[in-house]
């Protein structure tokens, strides 16, 4: 009885060491807080209703922002973590991490960095910007939007979820690969944890991708022809088809996994004639695409940003599309280049080395349009155009490196070395992170109805670079001196630690880094009378996400446009053409059938975690009948009648002081400085405690 | 340069204290690395010497494509500017056809450059790929466990753990498989590139060592908690030395036969060099067999001497 509604749920699985209680009473304190605040300001409702239900793809495009933010702080703990053990286990010293921990410490960094900080980053981005540039009011399927967000959230909480029961995470390295992370080398719940968060996070990633292909398809304004996009969207066009092509594998692979996890098959497991090679052949077929996944969305926000800043249309517009269709395409047939050194023969090895090559073609192509659209430009510098070309310095430096690893000789010496690792970041932080930057700040005004701070995201950039290079060039030479990764501890003959006592220094100045941007966003919060926005337009943008207001409304566009070139809302502004006929609006309503799957899929990846078969049934009937009840439901959608929007917008109107109806200039000088912001802080801090200030709360 | 394009004093600034900055830092990594085993460049062997060239070759070239285009996108981000003057702001500039034949036709031509580097060294490199000398060639068959190397020698009889002696200039072929223990990476990076060793499998990799002295080599692939402390010496000496060190291991040796196996396969970590003489000669088939045999419509994956016939 007890196994049917506990499985192996016992006393042992709670915390019981220092990292579990820590984990868990962080985990308690942080609910505990957020409850008490929404209690005292009675915003329990409000959460519910304007938030967590929303379908709105700006709303969940926030969502996914902080939640993505906050697993960036997560696996950035991690890193420092990592990068001091590897200072100080060396000779007999076994640092601060067993191995065991080390181990399950870089898988879940890997995890969270990729699945949950830039696949979130990155969602985020595309919910928050797509349905804008292409002039819609809503999605395909406003419901398979947020069921995938809430999926998300339901990956995310699942792979923090071991703090609190079992106390331990997938020790394997962030695939997982078999048949290391099979039954007999990984008896414990790490790696059921792992399947799970990926298969929740991995089905919510699929459900998103069909919804933005649809919606990209379908839902674009009147005269917007293929051909018309803008780049961005061209760009989460071929991420999301990726995923839909790929993520699908993910799941199959992932099942297969749990078969021979949970039901004793042998797919993976050699003894019983299974075959751990295959494993890693289907997990690179995913795997590959998904770094593309993550680098398309990114190369299309520099093309937005380059264009803006140059005050030019993007040259070479079809070779662009043509070459992120090209990397796509590519990107699904050369997975092999993750294991040249298993062993196969050298014709197979040799053409994916070449295929590895030909990607590189259209990613240069890339390059040349947008140094074509900068020649003649006039082109100015503002912190998007500088994580561009951070970009630019970095990317190359991981795109050099990559090209190194495709002859397979040559992999053969730098496979599983820091120089890997060294590669790979240069791409995932250089590429995927500063695109992820670029794209905040460019589109922050949009969001938020003022700028970002552009003194302090100097600063921060600078930090993000001098980190980058002080943590990365001295792992790419670590690699060549012939250190693996993944390394628990080393002996000092090897000359390894003094390089690693300057990434852990490396790792330092990165996290200033990101602590500035947060400071950053604090600064533009209290400084947000002065860097407003009012035109929706602050960088005399070309595309139709400026065309409405900045927050835009729940509508996105009180008339929808019609878009006659490439650059849509340039011309409106050349021609003066602003329609102002309101007419009725189809609002999708509020739903919480998200949130409930998610919760419910969450329970049955957790029964399957430690065998509570009681609770996997009773999970998957739940899912089925909320399921069935919505299929019943016609009423999703409801009307704005053109009377309630005009009155709507007249109050917005009326809210925006007439002398800053202007454009305001973006002259930074009188940004807060860090110092201001401490200053700013410190009074604050001492008003508060000198007029007892926490009474009247 | 005309005064019109002078470098601004800000930007000269930010660039002399990039430049400085990357000089103190460069100068300091080569103080730490004076001395040291810089395996990948150190290279032992003819194998590795040819992997690394290719590193090295493979680098230069791509190297000359990336500068020049990052260098020419800084340029037009500088020379446009805003700050600049708005004179030769065109906003209508169109690329020609010729442009957009030009970037897709550079790049190809680069890539066929390399291409037709890497699927020769492909070829040759192949890890399988018998290697001519002019001594005999000696076979060691490797196991890697859990967490540790067995080195066998099947001509000489004798065994070791985490330990691997050979002779100088001759041509060893490692026959690699694993025994209970997850995949694993079998990497001596002085001598040459990696390659997997895995149940069920034969792996053949074959390398030559020139210099003598002794190499580390360890397991690149991550296999468990063991994983660090899964290392070896690979230790290079003359014939002569090679043939005595067999002899005196013959000498003060315990027997590797099933029973020892057994419990040599229990996990361990960190574990010492041993010496096993005489050693089972049917150990390494049946290690390899066990993952095979009950299965018998999937024959063992061996890649045996691709180059031989
Ligand atoms: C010019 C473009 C690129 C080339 C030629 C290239 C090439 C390669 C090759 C050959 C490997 C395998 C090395 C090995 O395992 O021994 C590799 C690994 C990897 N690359 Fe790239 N790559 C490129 C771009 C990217 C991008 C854009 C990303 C991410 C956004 C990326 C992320 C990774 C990751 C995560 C790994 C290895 C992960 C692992 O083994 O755990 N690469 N790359
Ligand atoms: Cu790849």
């Amino acid at each position: 009885m007890r196994e049917f509604w506990l499985g192996r749920l016992t006393s042992h699985s709670l915390p019981h060491d220092w990292v579990m209680v820590g984990g868990t009473a962080t985990f308690i304190a942080m609910f505990l807080f957020a409850a008490v605040i929404l209690t005292r300001t009675k915003r329990w409702k409000w959460l519910w209703n304007d938030w967590l239900t929303s379908v709105d793809p700006k709303k969940i495009g926030i969502m996914y922002f902080l939640v993505a933010g906050f697993m960036l702080i997560r696996g950035g703990i991690d890193v420092i973590l990592m990068w001091l053990q590897q200072v100080l286990a060396v000779d007999g010293s076994q640092g601060i991490l067993s191995a065991d921990h080390y181990q399950q410490i870089f898988t879940a960094h890997g995890n969270i960095m990729v699945f949950f900080v830039a696949m979130g980053f990155i969602f985020g981005l595309i919910n928050y910007i797509v349905p804008l540039q292409i002039g819609a009011r809503d999605l395909a399927s406003p419901l398979l939007n947020t069921l995938g967000f809430w999926l998300y959230v339901g990956g995310v909480v699942m792979i923090n979820m071991f703090f609190v029961f079992g106390g331990e995470y997938a020790a394997t390295g962030w695939l997982a690969v078999a048949p290391l992370s099979g039954i007999d080398f990984s008896p414990g719940v790490g790696v059921d944890y792992w399947i799970w968060s990926l298969q929740i996070s991995g089905i919510g990633t699929t459900l998103g991708a069909i919804n933005f292909i649809m919606t990209i398809l379908k839902m674009r304004a009147p005269g917007m022809t293929l051909g018309k996009m803008p780049l961005f969207t061209w760009a989460s066009l071929f991420s999301m088809l990726m995923a839909v092509a790929v993520f699908p594998l993910l799941t199959a692979t992932l099942f297969l996994q749990f078969f021979d996890r949970y039901f004793g098959a042998h797919f993976f497991t050699a003894l019983g004639g299974g075959d751990p090679m295959m494993y890693t052949n289907l997990i690179w077929m995913w795997g590959h695409p998904e770094v593309y996944i993550l680098m398309l969305p990114a190369f299309g926000i520099f093309s937005e940003v380059v264009s803006t800043f140059s005050r030019k249309p993007i040259a070479s517009y079809t070779a662009n599309v043509l070459g992120m269709a090209g990397v796509s395409v590519l990107a699904l047939s050369v997975w092999l280049h993750h294991f040249f050194t298993m062993g196969a023969s050298s014709d197979v090895n040799a053409f994916f080395g070449l295929v590895t090559l030909v990607i590189s073609i259209p990613t240069a192509v890339l390059f040349f349009t947008w140094i074509a659209t900068m020649h003649k430009g006039l082109i100015r510098f503002d912190t998007p155009m500088l994580w561009f070309l951070g970009f630019v310095t970095i990317f190359t430096i991981g795109g050099v490196s990559g090209l190194v690893l495709a002859f397979p000789p040559a992999d053969f010496q730098l496979h599983n070395s820091l120089f890997l690792v060294a590669h790979f970041h240069s791409n995932v932080i250089g590429g995927v992170l500063f695109g992820i930057f670029s794209g905040i700040s460019y589109w922050f005004p949009k969001i938020a109805g003022f700028r970002l701070n552009e003194r302090i995201g100097r600063n921060a950039f600078w930090c993000w670079i001098i980190g980058f290079c002080m943590s990365f060039i001295p792992m790419y030479i670590l690699g060549i001196m012939g250190a693996t990764r993944r390394l628990d501890h080393y002996e000092s003959s090897t000359g390894y630690q003094p390089f690693f006592i300057i990434m852990l220094l490396g790792g330092i100045v990165i996290a200033v880094g990101l602590t500035l941007q947060i400071v950053q966003i604090l600064a533009s919060i209290i400084q947000r009378g002065h860097l407003r926005d009012n035109t929706g337009d602050p960088w005399n943008g070309r595309t139709l996400e400026w065309a409405t207001a900045s927050p835009p409304p729940f509508y996105n566009f009180t008339v929808i446009p019609h878009v006659m070139t490439r650059d849509a809302f340039l011309d409106m502004k050349r021609l003066g053409q602003f329609d102002q006929q309101y007419e009725d609006i189809l609002i999708p309503k509020n739903t919480a059938v998200g949130i409930y799957i998610a919760i419910l899929a969450f329970l049955v990846g957790f029964g399957f975690v430690w065998h509570i078969n009681s609770l996997v049934v009773i999970s998957l009937i739940g899912i089925i009948i909320i399921f069935a009840k919505r299929a019943f439901s016609e009423d999703s959608e409801y009307t704005l009648r053109a009377e309630e929007v005009e009155k709507l917008e007249a109050k917005r109107i009326a809210k925006v002081p007439a002398h800053e109806k202007e454009v305001k200039s973006l002259a930074d000088e009188e940004d807060m400085s860090v110092w201001d912001f401490v200053r700013y802080v410190i009074t604050f801090a001492m008003d508060i405690i000198r007029n007892k200030k926490w009474k009247t709360w | 340069m005309t005064a019109k394009h002078k470098i601004s004093p800000s930007l000269a600034k930010l660039l002399v204290r990039m430049f400085a900055g990357l000089g103190a830092f460069s100068f300091l990594l080569w103080l730490l690395l004076r001395g040291q085993n810089i395996a990948i460049l150190h290279s032992k062997g003819p194998i590795a010497s040819q992997q690394r060239d290719l590193i090295i070759w493979s680098l230069i070239v791509i190297l000359a494509i990336a500068v020049p285009t990052v260098l020419l996108l800084y340029f037009t981000a500088w020379r446009y500017r805003e700050s600049h003057s708005s004179s030769t702001y065109h906003p209508e500039a169109k690329t020609g056809k010729i442009f957009n034949i030009i970037i897709w036709a550079l790049p190809s031509l680069m890539m066929l450059v390399l291409a037709f580097t890497l699927v020769p060294s492909t070829h040759k490199l192949q890890p399988n790929k018998a290697l001519a000398a002019q001594k005999p060639s000696i076979n060691i068959q490797v196991v890697a466990m859990r967490w540790k190397w067995l080195f066998i020698y099947p001509e000489q009889g004798i065994a070791t753990v985490n330990y691997v002696q050979l002779p100088k200039d001759t041509p060893v072929a490692f026959d690699l498989t694993a025994d209970d223990a997850p995949m694993s990476s079998f990497w001596v990076p002085n001598l040459s590139g990696q390659l997997y060793a895995m149940t069920g499998h034969i792996n053949r990799l074959n390398l030559i060592a020139n210099v003598n002295g002794d190499y580390p080599g360890r397991s690149a692939e991550i296999n468990g908690a063991g994983f660090a402390g899964m290392q070896f010496t690979a230790r290079v000496s003359s014939t002569d030395d090679f043939e005595s060190w067999v002899e005196t291991t013959k000498q003060s040796s315990a027997s590797l036969d099933k029973t020892a196996y057994q419990t040599l396969i229990k996990p361990s970590e960190n574990n010492e060099v041993e010496t096993y003489y005489p050693v089972d000669g049917t150990l390494y088939a049946d290690a390899v067999m066990k993952y095979i045999g009950s299965h018998g419509n999937k024959a063992a994956h061996t890649m045996h001497d691709e180059g031989m016939n």
